[in-house]
């Protein structure tokens, strides 16, 4: 089995296929490694059982992307604590949706890119959506909004910038939106297009409950006027609510900078 | 692509020994989260960083130790392990790092 974890991990990643790499980095089996994918793995943390509940944890890690350290015990018992494991996910970029080709979208667009996202523009208008318009994109796509995201892959990683501004295609497609799983929706507009929205939303039988998920206007209050500096205010607010902060100035309060988040959040599955 | 792995089959490939860094855990404020890694070769070749520069020369020799020895170990960085290991971290946090061989 020489090279054999090695090389698969190196080619997993050179594909962008999905793949958690698992570390016994504490008690019996100390240094042991496992590779799972989605649908096999590879190598041992020490026993049949151990390996079990560990290939478990990490396919489910592996779905959100996270990486954790998981505790068992020597045969992969539950509530025990015996051996630690790191695993670490390996999973390809989380996706940005981004409707509406105006300007404001290429420096979302942009940014997306620049923090890690596989980023895909669509607009229903083919003049709108081009790529000379968006070259830092993934993928143009020509389509009705709502009906391109019917189809689309979407996930708990996932974010959907919605800028069209026009209630012709924002109120369908966030419709659509808030059918999926995404970590962030944001909506564009002033004030007056928020209410606007807000109240064809409702008519449309959107729960409050629903609408709270959508953050619109979209962005942190930073005074951002040009679409670059708006890109960086719809960017800090899809961290800050990934991460679950504010969002505000770290001058302005105390405490550790990069608080953990609460377990409860990072590891929802954890018995 | 992650260029630590990139380099660390590389240098598996030509038939060097390498040893694996990684960050497992961050208490309190540290630079850089848990999965961030470096590597080193046999022949003292370096990529990657763990922290922002603090204890990359402690885990360097540690990693040479790994690739020797071929003995895994979980080592802790951070303000209160200061005098005993003679490394810190200036942002006051702890890291927890597990080095190990790379034989797999």
């Amino acid at each position: 089995m020489v090279m054999g974890i090695l090389s698969r991990w190196h080619a997993a990643l050179k594909e962008q296929s999905p793949v958690a790499m698992a570390t016994v980095i504490e008690g019996p089996g100390l240094g042991g490694k496992m590779l799972v994918a989605p649908e096999d793995h590879e190598g041992s943390a020490g026993n049949q059982d151990l390996d079990k509940a560990v290939v478990e944890a990490a396919r489910g890690l592996l779905e959100g992307g996270r990486t954790e350290t998981r505790h068992f015990g020597p045969r992969g018992q539950r509530r025990m604590e015996d051996v630690a494991v790191f695993i670490q996910s390996f999973a390809p970029p989380p996706k940005m949706y981004v409707f509406g080709a105006i300007d404001f979208a290429s420096a979302v667009a942009r940014l997306g890119k620049f923090m890690g996202y596989r980023v895909i523009v669509c607009d229903a208008r083919p003049v709108f959506a081009t790529r000379e318009r968006f070259p830092s994109a993934d993928e143009v796509v020509v389509a009705w909004p709502d009906e391109f995201l019917k189809t689309a892959e979407v996930d708990r990683r996932s974010v959907i910038c919605v800028l069209t501004h026009d209630p012709k295609f924002d109120v369908p497609v966030l419709k659509e939106a808030l059918a999926t799983e995404a970590g962030y929706i944001g909506a564009m507009g002033s004030r007056r297009t928020h209410d606007n929205r807000t109240a064809r939303l409702k008519e449309e039988g959107v729960t409050d409950d629903d609408l709270s998920r959508i953050s619109s206007p979209i962005g942190l209050d930073i005074g951002a006027r040009t679409p670059e500096e708006t890109a960086v205010a719809i960017a800090g607010e899809i961290i800050a609510l990934r991460t679950g902060h504010s969002g505000g100035r770290l001058a302005g309060r105390s405490g550790a900078i990069h608080a953990p988040e609460p377990e409860t959040v990072s590891s929802p599955d954890a018995k | 692509m992650n260029p630590v792995v990139d380099k660390v089959a590389n240098w598996r490939e030509e038939g060097k020994q390498a040893a694996l860094a990684t960050v497992v855990k961050v208490e309190r404020s540290g630079p850089l989260g848990p999965g961030t890694s470096m590597a080193v070769s046999e022949g003292g070749e370096v990529v990657g960083s763990v922290s922002g520069g603090c204890v990359e020369p402690a885990v360097f020799e540690e990693a040479m130790q790994a690739i020797e020895t071929g003995e895994p170990r979980l080592l802790t960085y951070g303000i209160s392990d200061d005098e005993a290991f003679g490394v810190g971290l200036t942002c006051g946090g702890i890291i927890h790092i597990f080095v190990e061989k790379v034989e797999w």
